[in-house]
């Protein structure tokens, strides 16, 4: 509780939105105490008093009543009236839904049908209806204002009682041979409290707004009592000659229901996590780079990858997702990165072209040699004209990564568009749709209308490599591409890849966390453990005998067929958290030949032929 | 066409709780029409006049047989056909509804996605606080104001009605004087759609098939207007159908501040001379419409978003 206040307070505009109410509501409950003249006696003499003339603070109203007193009493009664309306509307929306979850079925439907009915009213008019047939009344006006919310409290409250109904403590209460009216009571009810004054908070600013509205109407608050809005309606004829007895009521009306929306949005902010995690922050369309103008190595390579660091900051905790990472890779060449998921490499193929979501991403230094400019340092439209066309990526889940609103059509054209403008529309169709043809696509006239949720997550990842491959790029980037897909139509899209790579002498940086698929396609292989790489060398080699222990376990976990003693194997243990990396090797404490300088030194890389690795005491024998 | 059958249940539940909410009216409608010609003579005319001597159910099915051939009975204070009169308000108020409507979903969808894809600028903060100003002021404090600052101090527009007095009648007169009601009544739905565009907006900046835009290398502004935009109207729909409920609500107050000849201010006078037959009809007739609207909204979404149709 006192740290939900603080987050509140944080937030400077819910507290100013609290401290305003605050002052309001105290000003309203002391109004008997404090020296105001009587709101009600009426003085035709000092009618339509200015501001301060004759000893009224605010001025006199048409009768010539002190428009302060008036005011304060005024503001009472709308705040009591509206607090009232929404505990009603609050008890009878709230039994209403909780008994409607609860026993569900057929009470269920018709509690909800009835709301539904409720709910197809523009509300005002449900609101007139009940006060024409009570009469005009402060009183009648409460009750139209309640009944008209009931059913907002009535389906918020059934939906979270619904949930709870199915939690496990209900039904051990019901095994214990509880009654249902008991557990509904005892156990749900106490559940539902928070909701129910959250939803209450959010309300009763509409309801103190709707009840002056009638007032104002004429069909709230009769003379001489009189709230905010009857104190507006009144003031209304005098709107011209004398504008400030609107003013006093008009402005008090705004000034509540501004304090109820910034202190209500305050105190959703503090209950929403997804803003506690940033994850309501606008990604960049390029992600932060805070290494300045860094000179890359020159490098005879098509990439080269140079001392890549990229952290995610989230409030105050750095995550450093991928440290000091460097590669090449060749013209022609597979390379296959491989680790556990955290292992920072989506994040690293991501950096590539400052795709990583920023924020909270951040590419802290180093650089990314293509062609001897640092990609990292682009401005944007340079870079976006290497995005698609001399480097395009395949990502994991192509039923999220394609746009479900647009057809498969007109998904391969913008790619197309997006880098060619001159290029004639039927060009553009033949071209794409020859693509669908070698990814095997049998039939591209087919699918060329279809939406990606009407096909099979098979096809839906050859579109995406169509795609990727539209602008003959130099470099395909895939991010687990098949990791998504069951593994009959793993391996069709594996063959279509590397039947293409060989075709088109395409470069391929292939991301994977399956040894099996990696040793299938790729030439050379990277090794990522928490942030780094540990590994690095030919794919075959390191197959038949890892250097570092992680690599061997990884290894072992690929399933051999046909080979039951072979259980299927996962390493023990987690990789470390990212924002709080060990001393020494991160991979030590799940390492069984770990000594005790792997827990204290940074460990080095070290070289042989062709092969890299990082470890003390490398596995099999390679040092 | 299934989805206009469904409308039936919910029609015929709007009928039936209206009718009941009258017919709860304590007291006698007959006195209180009749005021002090209540001999119990004339009580017992105007009883089997309204058909008040029958049973619950009865009324009500009778009530319903009549409102389905189009008679919503007669209005005692106006002395007209309830329907006439409706007919003619309704008009009036879908003419400032529709204008203000059409006003806060264009502008409402604007301002939040400038206001998303400007996120944490000037621009943003500046928008926010002007959102925040408008979901907060009463439309018909508001609409004072409008009429003090704009029709008397700079007279800009006329102060009130739909038409001159003189003179008046033809469009370009109707527009000036549904310029100040229309957007007096359009700021409260404007800023609630606003809010909702800004954050359905950044929802769907976040999500990969926007990331696949980018790595294909679209531009930002093709991204979104023709990626985040369109996949934002589509969850916006259903807000706008409820946001023009609001602004038929909200229409009330402003017919009254602006003296706009609707179906609100007849509702409000009716009430006050306690012609609940005017009030029954005018209820009914507008709700109905405002179902057919929602059917209308509901159309547009499965045409709009090919994963619901």
């Amino acid at each position: 509780m006192i740290d939900f206040l603080k987050i509140v307070a944080k937030n400077r505009l819910a507290a100013f939105g609290g401290i305003l109410l605050l002052i309001i509501i105290t000003l309203s409950i002391l109004a008997p105490i404090l020296p105001l003249k009587e709101p009600n006696i009426t003085n035709t003499a000092d009618r339509f008093m200015v501001p301060f003339e004759g000893g009224h603070i605010l001025g006199t109203d048409h009768l010539g009543r002190d428009l302060l007193s008036r005011l304060l009493w005024g503001t009472q009664l709308s705040l009591a009236v509206g607090f009232a309306a929404a505990f009603i509307a609050a008890t009878f929306g709230s039994i209403l839904g909780a008994i409607a979850g609860f026993y569900g079925q057929k009470t269920d439907n018709i509690i909800m049908r009835f709301i539904d009915m409720l709910m197809a009213f523009p509300y005002i008019l449900l609101a007139l209806a009940i006060v024409a047939a009570l009469g005009p009344g402060l009183f009648n006006a409460l009750i139209a204002v309640a009944l008209v919310n009931i059913p907002f409290f009535a389906r918020n409250i059934r939906g979270v009682t619904v949930t709870l109904a199915n939690k496990e403590f209900i039904e051990a209460a019901r095994l214990s041979g509880m009654s249902n009216f008991r557990i509904l009571i005892v156990e749900i009810f106490p559940n539902l409290l928070p909701m129910i004054v959250i939803a209450m908070s959010t309300t009763v600013g509409w309801m103190i707004l709707e009840t002056a509205g009638l007032s104002f109407l004429g069909l709230g608050s009769q003379p001489p009592q009189a709230d905010l809005g009857s104190m507006l309606g009144e003031a209304r004829s005098a709107l011209i000659t004398n504008p400030h007895t609107s003013f006093v009521p008009g402005i008090m009306i705004f000034c509540i229901v501004m304090g109820i929306n910034l202190f209500g949005d305050g105190v959703r902010d503090a209950l929403d996590p997804r803003l506690k995690k940033g994850s309501l922050i606008r990604p960049l369309p390029q992600t932060i780079y805070e290494g300045g103008d860094t000179q890359p190595q020159p490098s005879t390579k098509l990439l080269s990858v140079q001392n890549l660091s990229t952290q995610f900051h989230v409030n105050q905790d750095i995550y450093q997702s991928s440290n000091d990472v460097s590669f090449e890779i060749q013209e022609g060449e597979c390379l296959g990165l491989i680790g556990e998921s955290g292992s920072g490499k989506s994040v690293t193929a991501l950096s590539i072209t400052s795709l990583v979501a920023s924020p909270p991403g951040v590419i802290k230094k180093g650089s990314v040699n293509y062609k001897n400019q640092n990609l990292l340092a682009l401005p944007y439209e340079e870079l976006r004209s290497i995005r698609g066309n001399k480097i395009s990526y395949i990502f994991q889940d192509p039923l999220t990564t394609l746009h479900p609103l647009h057809t498969i059509g007109d998904q391969l054209l913008e790619a197309l568009q997006a880098h060619d403008s001159e290029l004639s529309a039927s060009e553009s169709i033949s071209k794409s749709k020859e693509l669908l043809k070698s990814v095997q696509i049998p039939n591209p006239d087919n699918l060329w209308d279809v939406y990606p949720h009407q096909l099979s997550g098979g096809m839906r990842q050859r579109v995406c490599i169509a795609m990727a491959l539209i602008n003959d790029p130099e470099l395909i980037i895939a991010d687990e591409p098949t990791t998504a897909l069951d593994v009959t139509v793993q391996a069709q899209i594996l063959n279509i890849l590397n039947s293409l790579r060989k075709e088109r002498k395409l470069s391929i940086l292939f991301i994977s966390h399956d040894f099996g698929v990696i040793s299938q396609l790729c030439d050379r292989v990277i090794v990522m453990y928490a942030g780094s790489i540990v590994e690095e060398g030919p794919v075959k080699n390191i197959m038949q005998q890892a250097a570092h222990p992680y690599t061997s376990e990884l290894i072992k976990c690929v399933p051999q067929l046909g080979n039951k003693e072979h259980a299927l194997y996962s390493i023990p243990g987690n990789p470390p958290s990212l924002n709080q990396l060990p001393e020494g090797c991160a991979f030590a404490n799940r390492c069984k030949y770990k000594q005790d300088q792997c827990l204290k030194e940074s460990v080095p890389v070290s070289s042989k032929d062709n092969r890299s690795y990082k470890c003390f005491y490398p596995v099999g024998g390679v040092a | 066409m299934n989805r206009l059958l469904s409308a039936i249940p919910v029609v015929l539940g709007i009928t039936i709780i209206v009718f009941l909410i009258i017919s709860l009216i304590p007291g006698d409608p007959a006195t209180a029409i009749l005021g002090s010609y209540a001999t119990p003579e004339n009580v017992a005319k105007i009883n089997k006049d309204l058909g008040l001597d029958k049973s619950l159910p009865e009324r009500y099915l009778i009530w319903l047989g009549n409102i389905i051939q189009g008679d919503f009975g007669r209005s005692f204070s106006l002395n007209r056909p309830v329907i006439d009169e409706v007919m003619e308000r309704f008009n009036a108020t879908l003419i400032l509804s529709g204008t203000a409507f059409i006003l806060c979903s264009f502008l409402g969808i604007l301002v939040g996605t400038i206001s998303a894809a400007r996120q944490y600028t000037l621009t943003d903060k500046f928008i926010t606080f002007i959102v925040l100003i408008g979901i907060s002021i009463p439309s018909f404090f508001l609409g004072m104001m409008m009429i003090l600052t704009f029709a008397v101090r700079l007279k800009l527009f006329p102060v009130s009605g739909m038409y001159a007095i003189w003179g008046g009648g033809d469009l370009p007169d109707l527009i000036n004087h549904l310029v100040m009601p229309s957007i007096a009544l359009a700021i409260v739905a404007t800023g609630v759609v606003a809010r909702i565009s800004r954050n359905a907006v950044l929802e769907i900046l976040r999500q990969d098939y926007v990331r696949t835009a980018r790595a294909k290398g679209v531009k930002e502004r093709s991204i979104l207007i023709s990626h985040v935009l369109r996949v934002a109207i589509v969850t916006i729909l259903p807000v706008l159908g409820l946001q023009a409920g609001f602004v038929l609500s909200g229409s009330v107050y402003i017919e009254i501040v602006f003296q706009w000849p609707g179906v609100g201010r007849m509702l409000v006078d009716a009430i006050l001379k306690r012609d609940i037959i005017l009030v029954q009809g005018g209820v009914v007739f507008v709700s109905i419409c405002y179902v057919f609207f929602n059917i209308a909204v509901d159309v547009l979404q499965r045409v709009l978003d090919p994963r619901i149709r």
